[in-house]
This record gives C-alpha cells, structure tokens and sequence, in this order.
C-alpha cells in the first residue's frame, strides 16, 4: 500500500517538469485562454471521431470510394504533413555538415517541428489505413520490393526514429539524463548524413507514388518529374515552415529563449535567400515538366487556370517576394512570403493527390467533414504537444542552461 | 512456389532491400506471359449473364440482380460483391444488335496493382492469375490507386475490410478447371485458353476476310499486355474499354526505384566529403570531432 503514495521527491519533480513550477490548480487556470479552450473544442470533437473510424470502419466516417481511394488524410496530413517537417533534415544539414553554425538555434526546434510533423503525419496514416494494425507489415512480415509505398513505409519508420533520436537530448535532460543525451548528441552528424539520405529518397518518393497512374492524373500535373518537384518543394516547404516557425515562436515563447539573441532578423533573411533560390529552380523545374507534358493547350481550361494559379501564385510570387525582401532587408516580408510558399506546398500536394487525380469524374471527392475534423485534431494536436515541449524542455533557449 | 519467392526476397532484402527491386520489378516468367487467357469475342455475346452468375456462386457472393425489361438502366461496376458484370455498349453492331463487354479483371501480364503492393499481398503467380492474399493486406489501398482498369474495390464499410476483385478462379485452375465464367458460356463469346493460341485465334478472326470486327485486339499490348482480350466490331470506348496506353506500368515506377541504391551508396559519401570541407581546421572549435563521425 505504502508503494501507492508518492515519495516525496516526486511531487516536486512533478511539478517543475510537468506543471511548469505551478501548482496544479494554478496550472489548470492557466490553461483558460482563448487558444487552449480552442484546441479542447477541437480535440472533443475529433477524437471521438478518431476512434470511432477504427470501430465502425472508413465508409462510416470518410467519403472515400471505389474510385477515389485516397483521400485527404492521404493527401493532406501524409503529404503534406512529411513535406511541411522538410525543415528538419534541411537546417540540420546547413548547420551539422555544410557548417552554418549561425543558424544553430533554429535547428533544434526544426527538428523538433520536423519529429512532430512526421509523428502525426502517421496517425493520420492510421486512421487511413484499412487494417492500421498491420502497418509494421511491410517491414517484418512481408517485404513489396517492387513498390514505392515499401520505400516510403521503410524511410518514413527510419527516419522517424531518426529524428525522435536527435531530438532526445532535450528529452534526456528534461527527463535528469542529461548525459546520455550528450553521449547521443555525438552521433548527431551521422544521424543528420542518414537523415538526409533517408528524406531525399522518401520526400521524392511520395511523388513517385503517383508516377504509376498516368491515366488517372491531369496531364498538367502528371510529370516524369513528380519525384524532383516534390523533393525540391519539400526543401521549399522546409525552409519556409522554419521560417514561419521560428517567428511565431519567437513572440509566443518569448520567456524561453534564454540569452540567446533576441534579433531573428539576420536568420530570416538568410533562409529567405535560400528558399528564393530553392523557389527560382523550382519554378523553373516545372515549366520543363509543363512544357514536356505537350498539353499546354490545356491551360485554356477551368483546371489550368488553377494550376497557373499554383505556378505562378505559389511558387513564382514568393520566390519573388523572397528575393526582393532579402534584398532591401526587409524582414516582414519574407514572412509573409514564407506564409505564402508554405500554403503553396499544401496547394500543391493537394492538387497532385486530390484535384488532379481522376480529374475527369462526373462525381468528385470531397472530404467529409469528420476527416476535415480529425485533420484539424492532428494539426492542432501537433501544436500543443510541440508547446508542451518547448515549454519543458531545453529546444528554443540556449542549450547549456535548461529549464530550472 | 510462391512461399519460396517470397523467403528468397527476403533474404534478398537482407543483403540491401532496394538493390533487390530490380530484378523483383522485372517480374512476369515465361508460363505467366503465355499462361491461361480468356478471348472475348463480344459479337456472340447475348448477354444472358450465367457468367455472372457462375462468378457469384464459386466466390460465395450474392447472386446477381435479374435483368430488368429493358435492359439495366446505366453502366453497372464491378464491386465487393460482383466481381463481373456484363454492360449493354453505347454502340450497336452489325443488324443493330446491341454489344455487351463483360468486365472483371483483366489479369495483367505486368500487374500495376501486384507491383504497387507494399507486402505482395496481391500476386501475380507464376501460373498467370493475379491473386490476394487477404492475410498480408494492410488496407493502404495503392493498388486502387495503380490499376489503369479500376478493378481492386475496397470493403470500406467494415471495421475489418480486405480487396476484393476477380481471382481468374485460381483455385479452380489449380485443379484443371477452367474459370467459373467461362465454363458456362453458351455461345462461346468466352474462349479458355493458351494465350498465345487466343491471339491467334483473334488475329483471324480479326483480319480474315470478310471481317467486320475493329482492327484490334484489346489487351494484346494495352498496359503492358493482359491475360484477357476482347475483339468486337463497335468503338472499344463505347463498351467501356478505355484506351489506357500501351506502357506497363511498372516500368513508370521502376525507374524511380533504381535511383534508391544510388541515393543510398553516393549520399553519405558526398556529405561526409562536404563536412570535412566545410570544417577544414575548424575541428578544436566544434564538439564533433572527425573520429566520433
């Protein structure tokens, strides 16, 4: 019975790692704001809906069908969710092997942001799945060489483990292991050399998975390609989420940034050089796939105005609002271009694995509004398990002083 | 036969899982490029559907609805429960008789769908049929995605849903049967057979003279080649068979594959070589020396 309570060491511990030092009805007040009652609405209403699907099975709750078999937890939260957490592999990169060491600071709550994106891009992946509880399969049971959805099952469970891996010293010294998370902060060079071998393969992959069905995507955006736009576009998407990222980061965890410097502006300028470069080629990238479809006749129609919209409205404009903010210094921009490229990708991967795919149907696929919610569940519980952490562990601030 | 494919596969995998596509991508041997075949000649069909019914009654599926006067009203699809259904064409042939194309898989000679299949759960066997292996499957769907013809269906209204789809009757040709469908064709608009023999058979019929069937057997190279052809003397589109190319396409994806070792061998290489540029004489600053890499 005595082994029931709590030794009191643990309360205090509790209390300094889990309520943030404050008591826990001090903490349950500060939990009514207008943003956590949001995401408790959200959750409310998603994760029934999330586990329901496993009990009454996907016609209960999707709108998927014979002829639309992939809908938008495929198209959004795979999709777009594993090209969004692009900046993960991309800022460890520049910083562990090219030797950027000015962006240091972003590079852990990219991967961070990257380990989240990748950790609920699979949940959405589960709900999709017809038996989730076979999802180890294609790793131990029974091996589909010859299919691009094994290379990605294989690189995507990889490169989880990779990323929870470089993450983990936060996660150690939180948990008072700090040394073995020094111990594992060695292999962080050869983690991220792995890391970005594993993401060229599956963020090119995940566009391959559609090289098969040639008949079945709009010309406009059936391409030889796909596997370079999408890779390309991931490291776009990554750059620009950083971006995005780090400034709303920096005005909601203002108090956990520690002594690092508080000026982000020579950071965002100089990812926004980047991703304009990233953007200038990946412009370019897809008027050759344009051109090599022979279907610009096909511009002239309703679908082609809109993948005009996704070239030069997603891609061109804030590859040029990118460069032109870099240039005349002017932060505020870059962001909003950055805002701009990250829809963008989302347009995008929507448009490859949802507008375009069987284009010609006389009865489209349009997402229920339980999958829009379960959606809106994963992206909003994406958010506040990356609060929670940031929070606690030593992610955004520098990293000799953590949390106390 | 298949359980020794697989274990070779996987000790394949072993050895370095993406190299091993290659030779597992050029799948198809000589018995399953001249396996069992069906020739669909849809001049003699008169639609009186004892091969769905014979379809029905082999794979435990509810019997088919009866023809109501006049004819079904629309095209009917295959579905979980109908794994062939018989469709009245737009078109009319010779002396205004209607034409009738039965639809059911096709058995590819280079499946997009078994390709496309994260755990081989769907098989194109050495005999020639495509089957499903309802144990493996995971439910990702891809092979709907895959197939040019529409042909996997989804029981999307299970809590435990599998694929279902024509199985070319595998069990009964195992056996020396011939296919459900085919067996109970009265008029012979369903030819069993060789698929060597069946071209052949077509190809007469096709071009000999007097023909009035359309110059072309569909099937013979449609999507790489399938185990079923159809000749008729109507618009192949107006029996719903659509025009999907002559690639197979396995190959689209092969060659995307073939690039995973090459990523694999030149990737870490190349970055290790940009880290030890980019770190030149900069080794007693940084925490990562050469020896931890």
């Amino acid at each position: 019975m005595a082994s029931l309570t709590l030794p009191p060491a643990v309360k205090p511990w509790l209390r300094d790692h889990l309520l943030m030092g404050l008591a826990p009805r001090e903490y349950v007040r500060s939990l009514v704001n207008p943003w956590d009652l949001f995401a408790m609405v959200v959750f409310a209403i998603g994760v029934p809906i999330y586990i329901g699907r496993f009990i009454f099975g996907l016609g209960a709750v999707t709108n998927l069908s014979q002829t639309t078999p992939w809908g938008l937890w495929i198209g959004f939260d795979m999709l777009c969710g594993v090209a969004l957490a692009a900046g993960g592999f991309t800022l460890a990169a520049a910083v562990h092997v090219f030797g950027l060491e000015r962006y240091h600071s972003v590079v852990k709550p990219a991967v961070l942001t990257g380990f989240l994106g990748y950790l609920f891009a699979v949940l959405g992946l589960l709900a999709d799945l017809g038996q989730p509880w076979r999802v180890w399969y294609p790793l131990a049971i029974s091996w589909g060489t010859t299919s691009v959805m094994f290379e990605v099952g294989w690189c995507v469970a990889l490169y989880t483990t990779v990323l929870f891996l470089e993450f983990s010293p936060a996660l150690l010294s939180w948990l008072g292991l700090g040394k073995l998370g020094q111990k594992l902060a060695r292999l962080t060079v050869a983690l991220t050399v792995v890391g970005v071998m594993l993401s060229t393969l599956h963020q090119s992959s995940l566009g391959s998975l559609f090289l098969l069905a040639p008949g079945r995507i709009h010309p406009l955006w059936y391409s030889p390609m796909i596997p370079v736009l999408f890779f390309i576009s991931a490291i776009a998407a990554g750059l620009s989420m950083v971006i995005v990222e780090s400034s709303l980061s920096h005005r909601v965890f203002r108090d956990r940034l520690g002594r690092v410097e508080h000026d982000l502006s020579p950071l965002v300028l100089g990812l926004g050089r980047a991703a304009a470069l990233v953007l200038f080629s990946l412009f370019f990238l897809k008027l050759q796939a344009l051109v090599a479809s022979h279907r610009l006749d096909l511009l002239a129609t309703p679908l082609g105005a809109w993948y005009l919209v996704e070239l030069l409205g997603f891609v061109g404009l804030p590859c040029a609002l990118f460069a032109f903010g870099v240039r005349r210094a002017h932060v505020g921009l870059v962001r909003v271009a950055a805002a701009i490229a990250v829809v963008g990708v989302v347009v995008h991967r929507l448009n490859v694995s949802l507008v375009a795919f069987d284009y010609a149907l006389p009865v489209r696929y349009v997402p229920s509004w339980m999958e829009v919610a379960v959606s809106i569940a994963l992206v909003t519980a994406l958010i506040q398990t990356f609060r929670f952490i940031v929070n606690r562990m030593p992610i955004l601030g520098d990293e000799s002083a953590p949390h106390s | 036969m298949s359980y020794d494919r697989r274990k070779f596969l996987k000790m394949a995998g072993a050895a370095g899982a993406c190299v091993a596509a290659a030779p597992a991508g050029a799948a198809g041997t000589a018995a399953s490029l001249d396996g069992p075949a069906v020739l669909v000649d849809t001049t003699l069909c008169i639609s009186c559907r004892a091969c769905e019914a014979a379809c029905a009654e082999f794979n435990q599926l509810p019997a088919p609805p009866e023809t109501p006067e006049g004819g079904f009203p629309g095209r009917r699809e295959t579905s979980t429960t109908a794994f062939t259904v018989v469709n009245r064409g737009a078109d009319a042939g010779a002396n205004g008789e209607p034409r009738y194309a039965k639809q059911q898989c096709l058995h590819c000679l280079h499946p997009a769908c078994a390709s496309a299949c994260p755990v081989r759960a769907l098989e194109k066997t050495p005999e020639g049929p495509v089957v499903y292996h309802a144990d493996l499957c995971m439910g990702c769907r891809y092979c709907m995605v895959a197939c040019p013809f529409g042909i996997p269906k989804y029981e999307y209204e299970k809590a435990i849903p599998y694929v279902r789809k024509c199985t070319f009757c595998f069990e009964r040709q195992q056996r020396g049967q011939a296919p459900s469908c085919t067996s109970v064709c009265p008029t012979g608009a369903l030819k069993f057979g060789k698929r060597s023999a069946l071209l052949d058979e077509a190809r007469r019929r096709v071009y000999g003279e007097g023909s009035r069937y359309v110059a072309h057997i569909y099937g013979e190279r449609e999507s790489g080649g399938t185990s079923w052809l159809y000749i008729t003397d109507v618009p192949f589109e107006s029996l719903g068979l659509k025009a999907v190319g002559e690639t197979s396409p396995t190959q689209l994806t092969e060659t995307a594959l073939n690039a995973v070792p090459l990523v694999m061998t030149l990737w870490p290489p190349l970055l290790m070589g940009l880290y030890a540029f980019a770190h030149q004489g900069r080794t007693a600053h940084t925490p990562q020396h050469p020896e931890e890499v």
